[in-house]
């Protein structure tokens, strides 16, 4: 890709990439760490082409469909019932998920 | 009726009218299926999952229907390979991840839905990318899927499963997603039809979510009038998806129909050609566009100055809305969990399974996405991505004041082998650089095989978009394209077909 490699300024370290790790519930190796950090340096510097071009006062596009406030009719319909549901959780118990301690030691 | 091989080598038109005058029945079509891909599927691994009871159960429905004299719809009878992203309630629903592996939806899709209502037989659940993120299947966690042509390359993707399975005769019809070329590049790299909807044409309504802003279902197929019954059949406004069109279906069958394309204006897009696009892809790209003047079309170069920023765009906002999107696998509620001791917190068991669960492609796309909507970060790539995609709709705008459609190759390169872009990300990228633009607009597009690249043999697919909810555009260029080129060639394009593609050498390709 032309000029892909333009904007070598921007650049992502391997205690950032740690960091979005953290951020993005995670838990890499260090291997892992290694090898990302270096291939998303590689696409945050590519993908910071955007900023060459001009556009102040452009509006953003945050959707393809340009649709606002969509309503349809409030009509009761049957939920899932909760035994179907559960059948699926990784734990159940009493009727509901049943999840690890919210809270760690620290 | 005919032998087995005769009918897999039917086009899905063909199939339905064959099932509707009684020449065959549902179950006899269904079964021949069933046993091609118990025959071939061993090489080319594009089901995850194959459902033969409900296949033959849904297949004997349309049976009795007809057999009580029962109205059938244009596709009854005729079977489908779906890509494991909708949900099904009666199959597994995977998503190509490990996160995933054996879940059992509870609920159906509405394209799910939709396709048997119209009595369409779903024959099983293909393989993907993991969450549609990749053009090749190679980031599937249940390994690759082959390409029919030649099995040492990959199908393309992210629906490369379905690709697979409709150019291997496997079924007749496949359906896909696109969301940065996910239905065209596969379609491309496999000699098919692969259409890309007017985005909110086609529901997301029990697609599992990777990108919400651009994820659009679509139909594959082996020629141009099977994909337009497909279209047709799965279209049309939901009341379960908020960003579905509320407008009526784009007349997409009769344009399949009429292919012709006489005093159309068609723009040939000058950013998507030149350095990188391989020689072979140029050659039948530019031969088709003289065809398609030769038939009556009237050409202009357009320029899109914002299309070469088409790829960052979309690699700044599809990973974003992922970020968000796969949050929702938190080892909670469904899904994988893993390291859940007694001792370890919500939040340790949460960053275990999402680390063993999530593919490598799908963890750069996270870190990616939560690092461009990270405070300080944000207004330098996602916001500027949002105001350039802005930029690229408004080429779109001005190219389609001048021209009825645009055109340009649907990939630069053929099919390529199986683990050369594996782990070199921007090289992958680059499979979706023509087909990002229409995806980032939300307006539609279609690829069209127009021949073998003369370097290695492999198909080449043409590129033609058309404006929001013009979808009927995108099937008279096809259908004038197809035509003119069998016509050209004395016999339809997958007659040059050969491994897996060529149904009669079933035998020498199994070997």
């Amino acid at each position: 890709m032309a000029g892909a490699t333009r904007i070598t300024s921007v650049s992502i370290t391997r205690d950032e990439v740690a960091h979005l790790a953290r951020l993005s519930r995670l838990a890499l190796t260090d291997d892992e760490l290694d090898h990302f950090a270096g291939q998303l340096d590689v696409i945050v510097g590519a993908v910071a082409r955007v900023q060459e071009v001009a556009a102040a006062g452009i509006p953003p596009t945050t959707h393809a469909a340009d649709l606002v406030n969509v309503f349809r009719d409030d009509v009761i319909v049957p939920p899932l019932a909760a035994d179907v549901v559960l059948a699926q959780a990784p734990a159940a118990e009493a009727g509901r998920f049943r999840v690890p301690r919210i809270l760690a030691e620290d | 009726m005919a032998a087995a091989t005769e009918l897999l080598m039917l086009t899905a038109a063909q199939m339905a009218a064959a099932v509707a005058d009684g020449q065959v029945s549902a179950v006899e079509l269904t079964r021949a299926h069933l046993d091609r891909i118990e025959a071939t599927d061993v090489k080319l691994h594009a089901f995850l999952h194959v459902s033969a009871e409900s296949a033959l159960a849904a297949a004997r429905v349309v049976d009795d229907r007809r057999a009580a004299g029962e109205p059938l719809g244009p596709l009854a009878g005729v079977p489908v390979a779906l890509k494991d992203v909708f949900t099904t309630a009666d199959m597994p629903t995977t998503c190509g991840s490990a996160i995933l592996a054996g879940w059992q939806p509870p609920y159906d899709a509405t394209v799910t839905r939709r396709l048997r209502e119209a009595g369409v037989v779903i024959l099983g659940k293909t393989n993907m990318d993991e969450f549609a993120m990749g053009s090749s299947t190679e980031n599937s966690a249940f390994g690759p899927s082959r390409n029919p042509w030649d099995l040492s390359r990959v199908p393309g993707g992210s629906s490369g499963g379905s690709a697979a399975a409709v150019a291997a005769y496997q079924a007749p019809l496949g359906i896909g997603t696109d969301t940065g070329g996910s239905i065209r590049q596969p379609a491309s790299v496999c000699g098919l039809v692969g259409v890309k909807p007017t985005y909110g044409g086609s529901s997301r309504f029990g697609l599992v979510a990777f990108a919400s802003s651009l994820d659009t279902p679509g139909p594959l197929g082996r020629t141009v009038l099977d994909a337009a019954l497909l279209h047709a059949a799965i279209s049309g406004h939901d009341p379960y998806d908020s960003t579905s069109l509320d407008a009526p279906v784009p007349g997409v069958v009769a344009a399949a129909r009429n292919a012709d394309v006489a005093g159309l204006r068609v723009g040939v897009v000058a950013e998507l050609s030149g350095e990188g696009y391989a020689p072979g892809v140029l050659t039948r790209f530019n031969e088709t566009v003289e065809l398609l003047e030769s038939l009556g079309a009237k050409v202009t170069e357009v320029s899109c100055p914002h299309f070469s920023y088409a790829l960052p765009v979309y690699y700044l906002i599809a990973p974003s809305e992922c970020s968000s999107n796969l949050a929702r696998f938190d080892a909670m509620r469904y899904g994988l969990r893993i390291g859940d001791d007694g001792e370890a917190s919500a939040e340790d068991v949460m960053s275990m399974t999402r680390a063993a669960g999530f593919g490598a492609e799908v963890k750069r796309r996270i870190m990616l996405g939560t690092y461009a909507l990270s405070s300080g970060y944000y207004d330098a790539y996602y916001g500027k991505a949002q105001q350039v995609r802005t930029l690229i709709i408004r080429d779109f705008d001005a190219a389609f004041e001048q021209v009825d459609v645009l055109v340009s190759p649907t990939t630069p390169t053929t099919a390529f082998p199986i683990g050369e872009r594996a782990d070199d990300p921007m090289a992958m990228y680059l499979a979706d650089l023509c087909t990002i633009p229409s995806d980032l607009a939300g307006n539609a597009a279609m690829s069209v095989p127009c021949g073998l690249a003369p370097e290695d043999g492999l198909p080449v697919g043409f590129q033609i978009m058309a404006p929001v909810l013009a979808d009927d555009r995108l099937y008279r260029v096809g259908a004038a394209v197809e035509a003119a080129l069998d016509t050209r060639r004395g016999q339809p394009f997958l007659s040059q077909a050969r491994g897996l593609a060529g149904v009669n050498e079933t035998a020498e390709a199994q070997r």
